[in-house]
C-alpha cells in the first residue's frame, strides 16, 4: 500500500505517512501489507490452538477435517476463539477500573496525597447506591465505598449493583437468562474455563456465557472505571479542544501521553503547568511545555482539562515521526510494540510506566499512586532535557488541527437540557418522541488498517446526522470525527438535518457528542437508561429507537463492547472486518438473527459506511415504529 | 434556544442582576439592614423566592443570600465560535433574573414606588385564592400576560378582546417604543380589572414579575408543595397554570430575560417580532419561543403553543342548543329546508389536516344559504366538510369524530339529523329558520362541540360548506374514497390476525352487566364501534369505556372463547356471565345492552335462525315483532338463542359462525337484505350458496312459522339439512 490517500482520509496522517515513506520508516500499514494474505483459517475463527493435540483446523468447504482431535466441530472452535476475545476485553476494561478503585482506597488510607475527592456530590450518590450512609465523613464515606466497589471484583454470589441502574425489564431480561455478572473476576474467570479442553461444546451456551462476562465489563468495571474516575479527577463538564498532529507545537517541550488510564496523565497535567518545570523548559530554549494525547488516554484528560488531542490509535507512530516529540508516555492497551522501533529514529523517549507494560529495551519508570506526582514530574523533567536534543531539521508538524466541543456525560445532560432547576432529560425523550430526532447511534472503537484511517466512522457519521440521528461517540471513533469538524456546534448546520439542527441550535450542542474514553461507553449505558426512566420511549433499553456500531475496530475490548451492548438490548454492528465466526454459520446466525428475539439487541457486520448508516437508521425507525411514534419531523 | 436568545437572555439577567444589586446598596444605605421588606397581604414573603428557595425574606438583609445565589446562577455569554452548550446557562441566567426582579419589586414597594399608575401591582393572596383555583381545576382555561405594546390601539383591543372571548384572563402591561399596551386600552376606554379578566400589572418589564409570583403560589397553596420544593413547583406551573407570555413589538434583552424565567415554569412566549424561535419542547410542554407575525392568528396560536383547552360554554347559534333536543323531529308541515335522502345529493366528511393548514373556528359557506332557496323549492345539495387538527389526531379517530356530527346537529332546536356519511338526512324548521338559523351555524356547532368533547385530541376545527350541486357532486368522489378506505381497513382484519379485543362498557349507565366484546371481525351490537374504533377510542381516553383485553389462552376455537376474555367479561360483568362465546348463539352467547341493530333469534322447526333489524315494524316468523323481541333479549342477560348484533356482523366470516354462520339464516325482512346488498350476495358466494339471498325468506314470502317452512322446503334452504341445532 503506497497511496497514503487510500490508507487515511486526514490529510495530517497523509503528510506524515509521505514522510515515513521518504525516511523509510516502517508503519502498520506496511506491516499489514506484509501480512497479507492474513491467514483464512484465523479469519473463519476454524484455528483451533486451545490444547496441544492441536493445533487443528476446519476446512470451510466441508473437504478435509470438520472436527479437531478432541472432536470440537466448526461451532464450538468458532464460539471458544470469539468469547476468549471477550473475556481478554472485559478483563482490560475491568482491570483498568479495579486500579482506580485501588487509588480510591490508597486516597482514603492517606497513602497518596496526590489525590483527593474532586467530586464530592458524585461521591454520596455512588455512595448511596451501595448503601452506604451518606451522613458520615467523607473520609469515612471514600473508606467504605472503595472496599464495596473492590469488593464487586471479588463477588461471588448475587448480583453486581451497577446492574440496578438498568431498567427493570431488562435487568428482568437478565434475571430470566441467568447472564446478570456475579462478580466482575469471577465472569471472566468462569468464561475463560468455559473455553478449556472438554468444557463447554454449546456454542450458544458458550456466547451466553459471554455475554454475562461482557456485561460484567459495561455494567461492572467499565462503570467503576468511568464514574470513580469522576469521582478523583472530576466529573467532565462541556469543554474546548483541540485535535490533530498540528496541536503539537514546534517551539514547545511537546509531552505525549498515550495508553488508557487517566491516572497518571492527570499528573502530567498538573505536572506540565508547574512553574518550576515551564521555568526548566525555557531555560532549554523551550516557549513552555504542550501536552497533548493519543488515543484513549486523550479522550480522558481532554475531557476533564481540555488538553489536546494529537490523534487516534493509528496515529500513535505518526505522532513520533513528527519528530517533534520529546517524550511519549505510555501506560496500557492499545500502544503497539512497534512504537519502541519507531522512537529509536528519532530523539523521542518513549517511557512505559505501568508494570503490566513493558517494553524490551524501553526505558521504565514505575508510576505508583503513592509517588504519583513525583513521577510525572520526572517523566516531564527528561522530556525538557531531551528538547535538546530534537534534530530540528527533520521536524515536520502537520498545520491541521480542528477545534471540538467534549465533556459530555450523562449527569451534565440533565443540566444542558434543563438548567439547575429543571434538570432533565425530558428534552431529549420529546425531540425523540416528536421526530425532530429520529433516534440514537452510538458510534465507538477503533482504526484499523485495513480500513481507510477515518473515512468509516466520519463518512458514517455524516450520513447518520444527516438523517437526524443524534451521534453519541468515545474512543479513537470520536477522534476521528473530530479531526473531520463534525464536534464543533457549527457542524450542526453545516452537516446535520433539520431536526437534528432544531435540537443543536436549541441547546448549544455540536450534533456528535463526545463521552470520553472506552470505559466511558459505560456512560452511555447509564444515559439510555436515565431515557427509559424519563418515560415515553418504552421500558427496556431495547425499545429507544436507537442503534450502535463499531465501524474501525480491531480491539478484542470492542467485541466485549459489542457484547455487553448487545446484552442490554442495543442492535449493534460492526464494520472493517467481521467477527473470526464466519467459519460457522450455526455461530454466526446465533449472532446476527436468534439473539435478537433472546436479549432484544443483536449483531450486525456491514463493511460499507453508508450501508451501514442505512441499516442503522432502518433499524431506528423499525423502533419508532414498535413505539408508536410519529414519523420523522422533516424527512 | 438559539444563541442570539441565549445570549440577549444571559446579558439581560447580568443587567437585572445588577439593577437588584445597586437598588439593594441603595435602599441599604437609605432605611438601614433591618427595614422591613416585602408585599402587601400575602404569607409568602417574596414568594417566587420562597418557592425555589425556601427562604423567608423580611427584612433588607436577608436579601443579600437570594442575590448572591442569583449571582451564582449567572452563566458567561456563549462565544461567537466553537460555543459550549446554552440553554441549561440561559435557564439558569431566567431563574437569577426572576429572582432579582422580585427583589427590584419588592424594593420598590418599600420605596413607595409601587404598584404604578393605574396598575394592579402585586397580586395578593386573596386574589389568588378566590381566582387561583379556577386556574389549576380548568375553569379558567389559560393566562396571558403580555407586554409591550401592539402596533395600534385597534390591535391591542382586538388581542385582548380575542383572549377574553375565551375566558382566558389577561395580564397587561410593559412597553415597547415608549408605549404600553396598558396606555392603548386606557385610551380605548377598555375597561379593566379582575371582574373583567384584564388585569394592568404595570408599564415596566421587571414588574412583569407580579403574574409570575402570583402563578407560583399556587403550587405552594394548592399543589401541597414546601417552599424550596423548587423543581416541583416549577413542574407544577408547567402541568397545571396554563399560562404564557405574548410579547408585542421588539424584545430587549430584559424581556428575554424574564421570558427565559417565565419558560422555566413551563410558559412558552410568543412574539410579534420576527425573532429566531425555539420549538424543541421539553422544558415547555410544545415550544417555548415562537413567532406569530399575523396578529388574526396570533391568539390562537398562542392557545395551541400553550396547550391551552379552550372550552366554549355556549354554543353561539340563534336556536337553544341542548341534549334535550337530539330526539326531535322536523315533520312535513314545519319543514323550511332539507338536504339528502331522497331530496337532494348531501355528505358530510370529516378528515385530518397538519395544524398550519388549518385556521380554527374559520366557517365558510359556499354557494346560496336557505334564505336564496328557489321558489317552491324546500331542498338543496349539501357537503359538509369537517377539518380537524390536532397534535394527537390520527387517522383512525376520523371517522369516530365524524359520527358525532349526527349528534352534535341534533342538539339543535328544530334541526334534525339521521344518518352519516353520504346517507345523512338534515331538516332545518320553519321556527328555526325564523329565529335566524343559517347554514354556518352548523359549522358553528361542530367548531364548539368538537372542541368541547374532544380537546384530549383536537385543537383546530374549520369547516367548509357547500351548497352548490356541482361543488357537491365534485367533492362526492373524495369522501367516498375515504368511506370505502374505512370500511377496507377493517373489512382486511381478522380475529386471528390480532392478539387483542376490545371491551364496550359504554352502555353500563343503564345495562350495568352488559360487556360487549369487539373484534375486527364482529363489531359491537350498536353497529358504532368497529375494532378500529375501540382502538382509537382507549387512546384518546385510556381510562374510557373501551379497554385492550388481551385474548389470552384459546379455550373455545369453535365457540370462539379465549381465556382472558372471559375472565374480563366476568370481573366486568359484575360476576354475572361466567363465559362467553364470541362465535355461537347457543352455548354462552354474548349478552346485549339494549342498542342493537338487529336481533336474532332461533326458530326451531326451521332448523335456523330469523334476523331483524330495528326499522322492521311488522311482524316476524317467530310470532315477535322487534319491540317484543327486543324486551327479552336486552338488559346484559345471555339468551341462548337470542342475540343482538351489529349489522355489518351478518356478513362477517364470525357470524354464529359454530352453528354454521349465514347458511342458518332463514328468514329477513327484505329492507335488511338490500341494505347488506352486494356484501350479502359476495358472502353467500363464499359460502358456496350463491343464491343463498334469494333462499332466505322476507315478509313478502313468510311471516309465520308455517309459510316460513313452506318457503324453505320450496327453495330447498341449506338450514334444512344441517345438524339439529336443538
Amino acid at each position: 500500500m503506497s497511496d497514503s490517500k487510500q490508507k487515511s482520509i486526514d490529510l495530517a496522517t497523509q503528510e506524515i505517512l509521505k514522510k515515513a515513506q521518504a525516511e523509510n520508516i516502517k508503519t502498520a500499514w506496511d506491516r499489514l501489507e506484509s501480512q497479507e494474505p492474513q491467514c483464512g483459517f484465523g479469519q473463519l475463527g476454524l484455528c483451533c490452538t486451545v490444547c496441544d493435540m492441536g493445533p487443528c483446523r476446519i476446512d470451510p468447504f466441508g473437504e478435509g477435517a470438520s472436527v479437531g482431535v478432541c472432536g470440537a466441530n466448526a461451532d464450538t472452535i468458532a464460539a471458544r476463539n470469539l468469547v476468549r476475545k471477550v473475556a481478554v476485553g472485559a478483563s482490560a476494561h475491568s482491570d483498568h477500573g479495579r486500579d482506580v478503585a485501588h487509588t480510591l482506597s490508597l486516597l482514603s488510607e492517606g497513602h497518596t496525597h496526590d489525590y483527593g475527592i474532586s467530586d464530592i456530590e458524585k461521591l454520596k450518590d455512588l455512595a448511596q447506591e451501595f448503601g452506604i450512609d451518606i451522613n458520615k465523613t467523607k473520609e469515612e464515606i471514600t473508606k467504605a465505598l472503595s472496599k464495596k466497589l473492590l469488593e464487586e471484583f471479588g463477588r461471588q454470589e448475587g448480583e453486581l449493583v451497577f446492574l440496578k441502574r438498568a431498567p427493570k425489564k431488562r435487568q428482568a431480561i437478565w434475571k430470566k437468562l441467568n447472564i446478570a455478572p456475579r462478580g466482575i473476576d469471577r465472569e471472566i474467570v468462569e468464561l475463560l474455563h468455559t473455553t478449556t479442553m472438554g468444557v463447554d461444546n454449546d456454542y450458544k451456551n458458550l456466547v451466553n456465557t459471554g455475554l454475562r462476562c461482557a456485561l460484567s465489563d459495561g455494567w461492572g468495571g467499565s462503570m467503576v472505571a468511568t464514574d470513580l474516575q469522576d469521582v478523583i479527577l472530576g466529573a467532565p463538564v462541556p469543554i474546548r479542544g483541540k485535535v490533530n498532529l498540528g496541536v503539537l507545537k514546534e517551539n514547545y517541550v511537546n509531552i505525549v501521553v498515550h495508553g488508557h488510564e487517566p491516572i497518571l496523565s492527570e499528573m502530567a497535567v498538573k505536572a506540565s503547568k508547574d512553574p518550576e518545570l515551564i521555568k526548566l523548559a525555557k531555560g532549554v530554549g523551550a516557549e513552555g511545555i504542550n501536552l497533548a494525547g493519543i488515543c484513549c488516554t486523550a479522550n480522558e484528560v481532554l475531557m476533564r482539562h481540555g488538553i489536546p488531542v494529537a490523534g487516534n490509535f493509528l496515529q500513535q507512530e505518526l505522532a513520533i515521526i513528527t519528530g517533534a516529540v520529546e517524550v511519549m508516555i505510555v501506560d496500557v492497551q492499545c500502544i503497539m510494540p512497534a512504537l519502541a522501533e519507531v522512537a529509536t529514529c528519532f530523539h523521542t523517549k518513549l517511557i512505559t510506566t505501568n508494570p503490566k507494560a513493558r517494553f524490551p529495551g524501553v526505558n521504565h519508570i514505575e508510576f505508583k499512586p503513592e509517588n504519583a506526582y513525583e513521577v510525572a514530574k520526572q517523566i516531564i523533567k527528561s522530556g525538557i532535557e531531551n528538547f535538546t536534543k530534537r534534530n530540528k531539521e527533520r521536524v515536520n508538524i502537520p498545520k491541521q488541527e480542528m477545534d471540538l466541543v467534549a465533556g459530555f456525560t450523562k449527569e451534565i445532560i440533565f443540566q444542558i437540557l434543563g438548567g439547575k432547576y429543571r434538570a432533565t432529560y425530558k428534552p431529549l425523550n420529546e425531540a425523540i418522541i416528536s421526530g425532530r430526532l429520529r433516534g440514537l447511534a452510538g458510534v465507538v472503537g477503533c482504526n484499523n488498517p485495513k480500513q481507510t484511517h477515518d473515512y468509516f466512522h466520519t463518512t458514517l457519521v455524516k450520513e447518520l446526522i444527516k438523517n437526524d440521528v443524534l451521534v453519541l461517540q468515545t474512543g479513537c471513533s470520536a477522534i476521528a470525527c473530530a479531526k473531520h469538524g463534525l464536534l464543533i456546534p457549527e457542524a450542526a448546520k453545516e452537516y446535520a438535518g433539520r431536526g437534528l439542527q432544531e435540537i443543536c441550535e436549541a441547546v448549544g450542542i455540536p450534533p456528535v457528542l463526545h463521552l470520553g474514553s472506552c470505559v466511558d461507553n459505560s456512560r452511555i449505558l447509564t444515559a439510555a437508561s436515565y431515557i427509559i426512566k424519563e418515560g415515553g420511549l418504552g421500558e427496556d433499553l431495547s425499545d429507544i429507537p436507537a442503534a450502535g456500531c463499531a465501524p474501525e475496530w480491531m480491539s478484542e475490548k470492542a467485541i466485549t463492547i459489542g457484547f455487553y451492548f448487545v446484552a442490554s438490548g442495543v442492535y449493534t454492528v460492526f464494520g472493517a472486518s467481521p467477527f473470526a465466526t464466519l467459519g460457522s454459520k450455526n455461530l454466526t446466525d446465533y449472532l446476527t438473527k436468534d439473539l435478537e428475539s433472546i436479549v432484544g439487541g443483536r449483531f450486525e457486520f456491514c463493511a460499507e459506511p453508508m450501508q451501514m448508516a442505512k441499516i442503522m437508521i432502518e433499524h431506528i425507525d423499525k423502533k419508532r415504529q414498535a413505539l408508536k411514534l410519529k414519523p420523522v419531523m422533516y424527512q | 434556544m438559539s444563541k442570539v436568545v441565549a445570549a440577549a437572555v444571559i446579558r439581560g439577567a447580568h443587567d437585572i442582576f445588577k439593577q437588584a444589586a445597586d437598588f439593594l446598596d441603595k435602599t441599604i444605605k437609605e432605611k438601614g439592614p433591618d427595614a422591613k421588606i416585602g408585599f402587601p397581604e400575602t404569607a409568602f414573603y417574596l414568594p417566587l423566592t420562597y418557592a425555589l428557595m425556601g427562604i423567608k425574606v423580611e427584612t433588607l438583609k436577608d436579601v443579600s443570600p437570594v442575590l448572591e445565589h442569583a449571582r451564582s446562577l449567572l452563566p458567561p455569554v456563549p462565544e461567537e465560535k466553537v460555543w459550549l452548550p446554552y440553554l441549561g446557562n440561559a435557564l439558569d441566567a431566567g431563574i437569577a433574573a426572576l429572582l432579582s426582579e422580585e427583589i427590584i419589586v419588592a424594593l420598590r414597594y418599600l420605596m413607595g414606588e409601587e404598584p404604578q399608575k393605574d396598575c394592579n401591582g402585586f397580586f395578593t393572596d386573596t386574589i389568588m385564592r378566590s381566582l387561583g383555583i379556577q386556574l389549576v381545576d380548568g375553569r379558567m382555561p389559560g393566562f396571558a400576560a403580555i407586554l409591550g405594546a401592539a402596533p395600534d390601539n385597534k390591535t391591542a383591543v382586538e388581542i385582548v378582546r380575542q383572549l377574553q372571548e375565551r375566558n382566558i384572563l389577561v395580564f397587561v402591561g410593559s412597553a415597547a417604543g415608549g408605549r404600553s399596551i396598558i396606555d392603548q386600552l386606557l385610551e380605548e376606554n377598555v375597561q379593566m380589572g379582575w371582574d373583567n379578566y384584564i388585569v394592568p400589572y404595570g408599564r415596566d418589564t421587571i414588574s412583569a414579575i407580579y403574574p409570575l409570583n402570583w402563578a407560583i403560589r399556587s403550587a405552594l397553596t394548592f399543589g401541597g408543595l414546601k417552599p424550596g420544593q423548587a423543581e416541583k413547583c416549577l413542574l407544577y406551573t408547567k402541568e397545571r397554570v396554563f399560562a404564557f407570555g405574548l410579547v408585542l413589538g421588539k424584545l430587549d434583552d430584559i424581556k428575554y430575560a424574564t421570558g427565559a424565567g417565565a419558560i422555566n415554569m413551563g410558559f412558552p412566549i410568543i412574539a410579534d417580532t420576527d425573532i429566531p424561535e425555539i420549538r424543541p419542547s421539553g422544558i415547555t410542554s410544545y415550544e417555548a419561543l415562537v413567532k406569530e407575525l399575523d396578529y388574526k392568528k396570533i391568539v390562537s396560536r398562542c392557545i395551541e403553543v400553550r396547550g391551552v383547552k379552550v372550552k366554549v360554554a355556549h354554543v353561539p347559534i340563534p336556536v337553544a342548543y341542548a341534549a334535550a333536543f337530539e330526539g326531535e323531529r322536523v315533520r312535513k308541515e314545519q319543514l323550511h329546508a332539507e338536504f339528502g335522502a331522497k331530496a337532494s345529493l348531501s355528505f358530510e366528511y370529516l378528515t385530518s389536516k397538519n395544524l398550519d393548514q388549518i385556521q380554527d373556528g374559520k366557517v365558510e359557506l359556499i354557494g346560496p344559504d336557505i334564505d336564496q332557496l328557489e321558489e317552491n323549492k324546500k331542498f338543496m345539495p349539501l357537503a359538509i366538510i369537517v377539518d380537524v387538527a390536532g397534535r394527537k389526531m390520527q387517522k383512525d379517530f376520523e371517522p369516530i369524530l365524524e359520527r358525532q356530527i349526527h349528534r352534535f346537529i341534533n342538539y339543535a332546536m328544530g334541526i334534525m339529523h339521521i344518518g352519516q356519511r353520504d346517507m345523512n338526512w338534515m331538516r332545518v324548521s320553519i321556527d328555526a329558520f325564523n329565529k335566524g338559523f343559517r347554514l354556518k351555524h352548523i359549522g358553528v356547532i361542530l367548531h364548539a362541540m368538537l372542541h368541547q368533547e374532544y380537546s384530549a385530541i383536537v385543537d383546530k376545527v374549520e369547516v367548509k360548506i357547500y351548497t352548490k350541486q356541482p361543488d357537491v357532486e365534485k367533492l362526492l368522489p373524495q369522501a367516498k374514497k375515504a368511506y370505502e378506505e374505512r370500511d377496507e381497513r377493517i373489512m382486511g382484519m381478522t380475529d386471528e390476525s390480532v392478539d387483542t379485543f376490545y371491551s364496550c362498557t359504554l352502555c353500563q349507565s343503564f345495562a350495568p352487566n352488559h360487556v360487549c366484546i369487539i373484534t375486527p371481525e364482529r363489531l359491537g351490537l350498536c353497529g358504532a364501534y368497529s375494532w378500529l374504533d375501540g382502538k382509537a377510542s382507549y387512546e384518546i381516553t385510556p381510562t374510557g369505556p373501551n379497554q385492550p383485553v388481551a385474548k389470552g389462552e384459546l379455550l373455545e376455537e369453535k365457540l370462539g372463547q379465549w381465556k382472558n376474555i372471559n375472565d374480563f367479561v366476568y370481573q366486568k360483568s359484575n360476576k354475572n356471565i361466567e363465559k362467553v362465546s364470541m362465535y355461537s348463539l347457543m352455548d354462552s352467547p354474548q349478552s346485549s345492552c339494549g342498542c342493537f341493530e338487529c336481533i336474532v333469534a332461533i326458530i326451531p322447526e326451521a332448523n335456523g335462525f330469523m334476523i331483524v333489524h330495528r326499522d322492521y315494524s311488522g311482524m316476524t316468523p317467530c310470532g315477535m315483532s322487534f319491540t317484543t323481541l327486543a324486551g327479552s333479549v336486552g338488559g346484559g342477560v345471555q339468551t341462548p338463542g337470542f342475540l343482538g348484533i351489529g349489522k355489518l356482523y351478518i356478513v362477517s366470516k364470525k357470524f354464529i359462525s359454530a352453528e354454521g354462520s349465514l347458511k342458518r339464516v332463514v328468514w329477513m325482512p327484505k329492507e335488511l337484505k338490500e341494505l347488506l346488498g352486494d356484501k350479502l350476495e359476495k358472502r353467500a358466494k363464499d359460502l358456496g350458496v350463491p343464491d343463498l339471498a334469494q333462499r332466505i325468506a322476507d315478509e313478502t314470502q313468510a311471516v309465520t312459522s308455517e309459510e316460513l317452512l313452506s318457503y324453505l322446503q320450496k327453495v330447498k334452504h341449506p338450514a334444512l339439512e344441517m345438524p339439529g341445532l336443538l
